[in-house]
């Protein structure tokens, strides 16, 4: 059972699915940096993300077409979430963020429950996508490489938006200080509106784009907010390359657990935050003072 | 909110639950609903002792509801234990110690970081319940056949059944719990509680072991968790996995900030809306599943707009309905105060006389990145000294007393107090040896009233860094009130003692800034700045305080206020760049060259 051949293709679901991971924890990491809140709908989110995806897919019968609605459609959903309600609570206690958008992940949940029931939905991966490729030694389902591909060049755009761009630079200066990015003349509403819009592409993009691998349900974003959880502990929380490092570390965690055990793979990725927690409290790329 | 009428809650609350027992049948509740709502109202008063008191935001108490749980209906059901009172108190303490460990982890970060751990840490749980020890739990299947408790007194036997009977089983639980949870918040350990979740910086600088607090209230809430678990398992006759699920946790949150936090009340009320909501959309609109959709939005509506839950929002009606008598006009500080130097100037720990320096720092250095703030200060005040400590801005100042007080490790050199090196301390520690500050800013606690936050101060004094006083009526602290109507005398604040510190004037904040270092008993007390901000007659006042508290204490004052420091204090060290400049009675200071040059600019001082 432990050959060499099933522990590579377990090392490929790591990376694939830590890539995922990675993404989602980007944004919900992007967000807590720059706007100080914790996104607890952000699971929703990407499970808002593969329904929207999975109705486009059902309109049009493409994938890529299914991939760029969803997306639009989360970045629109995250801006008006950001301006209804998300803007109220900047200047209230960290509890009431908190509660405010565990509701709203909650109504997002039984929303989609209401429209689609309960039923699992699945997205086929697309056609040139499908099957098994004979990599030398083994062989392995396409569209997995593909997500890996995907969500690698996803996380490029995303450094090259934070790191290259003058959007980027303000963003990056709002995580250090959001109110000193006021006080130099920058319409902060605006770039926090479009912070909040770019995490929950990043949360919906990955929703699709997993669509194919896993089935749709409405509570399924709910395991993927503790893994995020987990991935921005160990990163270091409002730290993009911790995200990525830490998404990684718990795609690998899980997958190659789960080689052995599957019944421990979740065990292993909670032990994982204890000995970060313990070791290194602000987690391995986070500054020490950020409360 | 320290004050209470004794039994007036708990009486209510007994009648409450006697007339629920009658009236409820014939409201067509059932009684299985009625149940619910009991067990998680219990479960919830330990999390509001958690959150709404101590401000801690916990979503993973379904780990500590299941652990209490399974292990009572594990122990019944294979006999190890026949009575189910007991079997559900080993249930509540085996939580209790699960806390204690989880407590460790969660509790070394704090806010958001909290609240994420407490999630993935139940999450934990939830797998290991299911996989390794389902031999044990029935992993997905939980555990059937818990039976029902009896009492046994003598010849008397009774034996519960599952319906109306056993809510009066449930009821007297419930009973007890909020009993034993309105001791816990009124007493001393529970104005802490209230106190760290105002203010944690200024708790702990008044000399309280925050982090054990933090730790004692997470344990409550595991053990009233465990308790509560095994009542579930009783009430179903069954103990269902889900107790360890994500949506248990939830489900408690959004209970409790429906009902409102803060009264111990609030999860039963929430639990209760959330379960008639259940029952009513359910059967009478026919809206199947869809009746947590028109919850949940029901919740956001509450969050947006009703901050303090159903409880808060009735309690505010009732306020405007009957406003309560105008608050008394604002007192004119008494233009003498007056002298009572008695209060509290010396502390219960009496140590061997020491005859050096009340502090003494040894080349004390602090460097931040590139930059040196502090460079090789040496500086000693003796018993009995009101030091002032002068210097431009940017002088390094705030980074010494920072040191002195233990909030700032220095990077080289030592800190003796009473001869005793206390380099390494930490604050709380060192507030406790005698020695604390009043800031620069005000860090008051604004929920509280100024009397609460002066008992707050003394409680410290009193009780040392940490107590697990629950019980214990916070009047009963000996001595506690001579100290706090001491110091409200003292720094003229009295006749303002019962309004809340959001309703001072800013003059009347400093002065209880200051009061709240006077009422830890200090021997040596640090000002950092007290007349900042304060117009004339204000500076005036608190000068003439400052002269009257000076007795019995040796004080160490930094200020801009020129004429207000050569008026009283007795030596001056002066900062400039970091280093001591110079040191000498105010009138060696006033003639120094080198201050002159370096601190007024060349022109000489009148």
């Amino acid at each position: 059972m432990l050959s060499w051949s099933n522990f590579v293709s377990q090392f490929f679901n790591g990376l694939a699915s830590g890539a995922l991971l990675a993404l989602i924890s980007s944004g919900l990491t992007i967000i807590y940096g720059t706007l100080g809140v914790l996104n607890l709908a952000h699971g929703a989110m990407f499970m808002l993300g593969g329904y929207a995806g999975l109705v486009a897919f059902q309109a049009t019968g493409s994938f890529l077409i299914a991939v760029i609605a969803g997306s639009l459609f989360l970045v629109v959903f995250g801006v008006v979430f950001e301006f209804l309600i998300i803007r109220r609570f900047y200047s209230r206690p960290p509890e009431d963020q908190l509660l405010v958008t565990f509701g709203v992940g909650m109504v997002l949940v039984e929303l989609v429950r209401w429209g689609f029931g309960s039923l699992s939905f699945t997205v086929p991966p697309p056609s040139w996508a499908a099957g098994v490729s004979h990599l030398s030694f083994m062989f392995y389902p396409t569209y997995r490489i593909v997500v890996l591909g995907i969500a690698a060049a996803a996380l490029a755009v995303l450094y090259f938006v934070l790191y290259r761009t003058r959007l980027g630079m303000i963003v990056r200066a709002g995580i250090e200080d959001s109110t000193m990015v006021g006080m130099l003349g920058i319409n902060v509403d605006r770039v926090f509106m479009l912070v909040f819009g770019i995490g929950a592409m990043a949360a919906g993009f990955a929703g699709i784009v997993n669509a194919p691998v896993v089935s749709l349900t409405p509570d399924m974003g709910e395991a993927i907010l503790v893994q995020t959880f987990v991935v921005v502990v160990i990163g270091g929380v409002g730290s993009f390359p911790g995200a990525i490092l830490g998404g990684l570390i718990a795609g690998e965690i899980l997958s190659i657990t789960s080689m052995f055990d599957p019944a421990y793979s979740e065990v292993m990725l909670f032990a994982a935050m204890t000995l970060v927690l313990l070791l290194r409290p602000q987690g391995l790329l986070g500054l020490p003072s950020r409360e | 909110m320290f004050r209470h009428r004794r039994f007036v809650i708990e009486g209510l609350t007994a009648i409450g639950l006697v007339v629920a027992r009658f009236a409820l049948p014939y409201l067509h509740v059932s009684p299985e609903t009625a149940n619910q709502i009991l067990v998680w109202g219990l479960f919830g008063i330990g999390f509001d002792i958690l959150f709404g008191y101590t401000g801690l935001l916990s979503f993973g108490q379904a780990a500590f509801y299941g652990t209490g749980g399974f292990v009572a209906a594990y122990l019944l059901i294979n006999n190890m234990i026949s009575s189910v009172v007991l079997a559900l108190i080993v249930g509540a303490l085996a939580a209790a110690v699960v806390g204690v460990a989880v407590g460790v982890v969660a509790l070394r970060r704090t806010g958001i970081y909290f609240a994420m751990i407490t999630v993935a840490i139940a999450e934990m749980f939830f797998f290991i319940e299911n996989n390794p020890l389902s031999d044990y739990t029935g992993g997905e299947n939980g555990l059937p056949g818990v039976p029902t408790p009896s009492i046994n007194i003598g010849s008397l036997h009774y034996q519960f059944g599952t319906d109306w009977s056993l809510f009066s089983f449930i009821a007297g639980c419930y009973f007890l719990g909020i009993v034993f949870g309105l001791r816990i918040v009124r007493s001393p350990f529970g104005a802490v509680l209230i106190a760290i979740r105002d203010n944690p910086l200024r708790a702990r600088a008044l000399g309280h072991a925050v982090g054990l607090y933090k730790l004692a209230a997470f344990v409550i809430a595991a053990a009233y968790a465990g308790f509560a678990g095994g009542l579930l398992g009783v009430v179903q006759g069954f103990m269902p996995p889900e107790a360890f699920d994500f949506d248990t946790s939830g489900q408690l949150v959004i209970q409790t900030a429906i009902g409102g936090t803060g009264t111990l009340f609030g999860p039963m009320v929430g639990a209760a809306v959330w379960l008639f909501l259940r029952d009513f959309l359910q059967s009478a609109f026919g809206l199947g599943a869809t009746w947590k959709l028109v919850l949940g939005l029901v919740f956001v509506a509450l969050v947006m707009f009703l901050r303090r839950g159903l409880i808060g929002g009735a309690a505010a009606v009732l306020r405007r309905l009957a406003p309560r008598s105008a608050p008394s006009a604002p007192q004119q500080a008494p233009a003498a105060m007056p002298a009572i130097a008695s209060v509290g100037a010396t502390r219960r720990r009496h140590e061997a006389p020491f005859t050096g320096p009340v502090i003494e720092a040894r080349s004390l250095t602090k460097v931040f990145g590139g930059i040196v703030a502090n460079r090789d200060i040496n500086f000693a005040v003796e018993q009995g000294e009101l030091r002032g400590i002068i210097g431009p801005n940017g002088a390094g100042k705030s980074t010494f007393f920072k040191m002195l007080t233990c909030e700032l490790k220095p990077t080289a050199g030592h800190i003796a107090f009473h001869g005793r090196d206390i380099t390494r301390m930490n604050v709380a520690d060192v507030c406790q040896l005698g020695l604390t500050k009043s800031y620069q800013v005000n860090q008051l606690f604004s929920r509280l009233t100024l009397r609460e936050n002066v008992i707050i101060a003394a409680l410290a004094e009193r009780r040392g860094p940490f107590a697990l006083d629950l019980l214990r009526r916070i009047d009963r602290v000996p001595g506690l009130n001579d100290q706090v109507e001491g110091t409200l005398q003292l720094v003229g604040l009295t006749g303002r003692a019962d309004l809340p510190v959001a309703e001072l004037a800013y003059g009347e904040k400093r002065r209880l800034e200051i009061g709240l270092a006077l009422a830890s008993s200090p021997s040596l007390l640090l000002l950092d700045e007290p007349l900042a901000g304060l117009s004339p007659s204000e500076r005036a006042e608190t000068v003439q305080l400052l002269k009257n508290i000076r007795r019995g204490r040796t004080l160490v004052v930094v200020e801009h206020d020129m004429d207000a420091m050569f008026g009283m204090a007795g030596r001056i060290t002066v900062l400039h760049e970091g280093t001591v400049l110079a040191e000498g009675t105010p009138a060696e200071i006033q003639r120094n060259s080198l201050v002159q040059e370096a601190y007024l600019g060349g022109v000489a001082a009148e």
